[in-house]
């Protein structure tokens, strides 16, 4: 008996959380998007989805296979970000074009650098931002029932027209499958918060900045809030752990970063939206920022 | 009444309940005890007995001229069998007195008794303190008249009472409350005396109801004493957290209580200083919780310090047979054992036996920068930063960061979802940083 004891270093006890666990929460999270993204833009969705996931995670197989690295596509974060991604889609896009978003989101975006954690930007957004600089006529069709529109943003920004508020919020517009139900990405963001996944500062300073600025240049904060990504970007993808800050005040920071970032693209930038490049810019500065939010010990004079 | 707490921590579950209704009970008198000849922190001792001796219980067997430092007492009335090296709960090779037991104990320590505190200054309750060879028992075994040995240059408010006992499982500081409550006070003015305190305050995690009841009213009359119900939250025992959450005092880091006016001792180190001023008992024996789902009778008992832990589970019903872990101590702190043929010693408060399914083995994977450790860790630092930093031996930022603040709870550990073994770098680094410095001096 004795020379079978089982010899640790303390703490002998841990905590339930898994990054697995976390993982799939983030998918669960995002079906009421999944579900609205189905509801507004038919069975497509699903096919585009599915295209996005599974470019997903064959990639990070097969990158780990070639590394000879552990297979770790059961985390489930290859599933976040090719679900992620997807959501971002127009509906109309190429099955092929989704796909290979994916590839590049989990190959460039997250698997050079060495897989799960290393990631200085999240990698979903890699992946779209490839598919804007590489398809944008592709990126900037939007069809709701069939029929192509444009989405709230760019009707504002080329022809001045205004969307209604309630049709904005529950997602009755044109748009990126997952990004035009702001009810549904709360819904899910709630859950999260339930379970202690996800933190608040950086989409409430994030969200809480942008109708800020909005306001004070003389635009309409909430149709800014709800007409665009700036949901699923402040709710899902800006606090993204790995490619975020790990410190209080440097979540305020972050987050207050990227939303002076998109109110300025969506005001006096070329794009209509602007939450992508917003993420992308802030993830770089993260290592700066912990560094200089260090939080002042228990009884350091700093 | 609003329990009182400190910031951040966690919520372990408490699993109190397998022995905190289980009243102590006197361990069987065991027939050889090995004591450890060191068990404090400070300068070693020198032994004071031979081989084939004869020695008393409560006789001293060792002792050192240093200031820093607690004498050590036979445990029973025997022979000095041998002297010789073990290895102690915390891993260290040591040298040990045995003593085969005799037939029957008769107390010969040299203390003499006192009623009560009238007739005793602050000096003569330290030399008794110190003669009695009374240490820390919540774990440190940090020597406790040198605690009570204020500086001229400092004074001090309060001596603050450690009952929280955050680890989870362990009920040794519950019972003793609950059982002996008029010793603890008795031993809290003391120590109130010894360090020229006004104030006494005895901080219980507010899940031990019945330990606060009993001390509420153990002191009730004492206007200079107070029992004041802290948060269940790990680590709220941590001396630090305690006086955090009493006082409202940040200890100064590298600093000590003593700098912001507080002396902090476990309830169950008074109650040693009540024994030791009263009844003329120097510290030869204390109470342990034996529980955990590994054992067959989990119990409080008190036992005779060199008792082996083996004999002492023995008591408790023995192992199941999937017991898989022994750990002396609580589950948060606690050392895991790798046989049982170890000498209890005065600041072992527990063994606790884990079920082979309770004893997850982790393989961890990369940080995720969730910062879980970082919103968990008591002492505000950023765990996942300083062990990417020990990682690269990177000795100079670790002590930038703070490292040395580290009070190694594992709070930390305990919520990564990585399961990576933080506190285990942190306690590298901290290595490290101290190497470094006596290097430089």
């Amino acid at each position: 008996m004795n020379n079978e004891l089982i010899v640790t270093s303390s703490p002998h006890v841990r905590s339930q959380d898994s990054v697995d666990k976390i993982m799939w929460s983030v998918v669960l999270a995002l079906l009421p998007a999944v579900f609205a993204a189905v509801y507004f833009f038919n069975a497509r969705a699903i096919s585009v989805i599915l295209a996005a996931v599974a470019g997903a995670v064959l990639t990070e197989y097969i990158f780990q296979k070639v590394r000879n690295k552990k297979i770790t596509i059961n985390d489930g974060s290859a599933v976040v970000t090719g679900l992620l991604l997807a959501l971002t889609l127009p509906p109309s896009i190429p099955l092929w074009t989704s796909f290979f978003g994916s590839v590049v989101a989990i190959g460039l975006g997250k698997q050079v650098f060495g897989g799960i954690g290393h990631n200085p930007f999240n990698p979903a957004l890699v992946g779209r931002a490839f598919l804007t600089a590489s398809y944008p006529v592709l990126m900037t069709t939007w069809t709701v029932d069939g029929v192509s529109t444009a989405t709230p943003l760019s009707q504002m920004k080329m022809d001045g027209i205004a969307t209604d508020t309630w049709r904005l919020f529950v997602g009755q517009i044109g748009g990126s499958l997952g990004e035009t139900s702001a009810l549904a990405l709360l819904l899910g963001f709630a859950y999260l918060l339930y379970k202690g996944y996800v933190n608040w500062r950086i989409p409430l300073s994030m969200i809480g900045t942008v109708f800020l600025g909005i306001f004070v240049f003389g635009s309409d904060p909430i149709f800014h809030i709800f007409g665009g990504g700036l949901m699923i970007g402040a709710l899902y993808m800006a606090t993204d752990m790995v490619s975020s800050p790990t410190t209080k005040s440097g979540r305020w920071i972050f987050g207050i970063g990227a939303g002076f970032l998109v109110v300025v693209i969506r005001l006096w930038g070329g794009y209509p939206e602007g939450v992508m490049y917003s993420i992308l810019l802030m993830n770089t500065a993260v290592p700066l920022i912990d560094r200089y939010t260090r939080p002042r010990s228990l009884g350091e004079v700093k | 009444m609003k329990a009182l707490t400190f910031k951040q921590g966690i919520h372990p579950e408490y699993n109190k309940d397998l022995t905190k209704d289980k009243p102590l009970k006197n361990a069987k008198r065991p027939e050889e005890v090995i004591i450890p000849l060191k068990q404090h922190i400070g300068a070693p001792l020198k032994v004071l007995v031979k081989k084939g001796e004869q020695v008393d219980l409560g006789q001293k067997i060792a002792d050192g001229d240093s200031f820093v430092c607690a004498p050590i007492h036979a445990s029973v009335s025997g022979t000095v069998k041998e002297i010789r090296k073990v290895t102690d709960p915390g891993g260290n090779i040591v040298d040990a007195v045995v003593i085969e037991s005799a037939d029957e104990d008769s107390l010969n320590s040299g203390l003499e008794k006192h009623k009560n505190l009238d007739k005793l200054d602050a000096d003569e309750i330290r030399k008794i303190i110190r003669e009695a060879g009374i240490v820390g028992m919540g774990g440190a075994m940090f020597p406790t008249h040198v605690k009570v040995s204020i500086p001229d240059d400092k004074d001090v408010d309060y001596v603050i009472l450690n009952g929280a006992e955050c680890e989870p499982y362990l009920t040794v500081d519950h019972r003793v409350m609950v059982e002996r409550p008029q010793s603890i006070i008795f031993g809290l003015k003391a120590l109130m005396k010894a360090a020229d305190a006004p104030k006494g305050i005895i901080g219980i995690e507010d899940n031990k109801k019945e330990a606060i009841a009993s001390m509420q009213d153990a002191c009730k009359g004492d206007e200079n004493i107070e029992v004041k119900a802290v948060e269940t939250k790990y680590p709220q025992g941590g001396e630090k957290m305690l006086i955090e959450a009493l006082i409202g005092r940040e200890v100064p880091a590298g600093g000590l209580p003593l700098d912001i006016g507080v002396v902090v001792n476990n309830t169950s180190t008074a109650a040693a200083v009540a024994d030791a001023i009263r009844d003329g008992k120097p510290l030869y024996e204390r109470s342990i919780s034996i529980t955990g789902r590994g054992i067959n009778n989990p119990q409080n008992l008190i036992y005779r310090i060199g008792t082996n832990i083996g004999e002492l589970i023995e008591q408790a019903g023995g192992l199941k047979d999937n017991a898989a872990k022994v750990i002396t101590g609580g589950p948060m702190m606690g050392a895991a054992q790798k046989n049982l043929n170890i000498p209890a010693v005065k600041g072992t408060s527990g063994i606790l036996v884990m079920l082979k399914d309770e004893v997850e083995e982790f393989e961890p994977s990369p940080c995720i920068n969730c910062a879980k450790c970082v919103d968990a860790c008591p002492m505000f630092l950023m765990p996942t930063q300083l062990v990417n930093y020990q990682k690269n031996d990177m000795i100079d930022e670790m002590e930038d960061w703070q490292i040395m603040s580290c009070i190694e709870c594992g709070s930390c550990s305990f919520v990564c979802p990585a399961k990576i073994p933080l506190v285990h770098y942190l306690r590298l680094g901290k290595a490290q940083v101290m190497a470094k410095k006596r290097e430089e001096n």
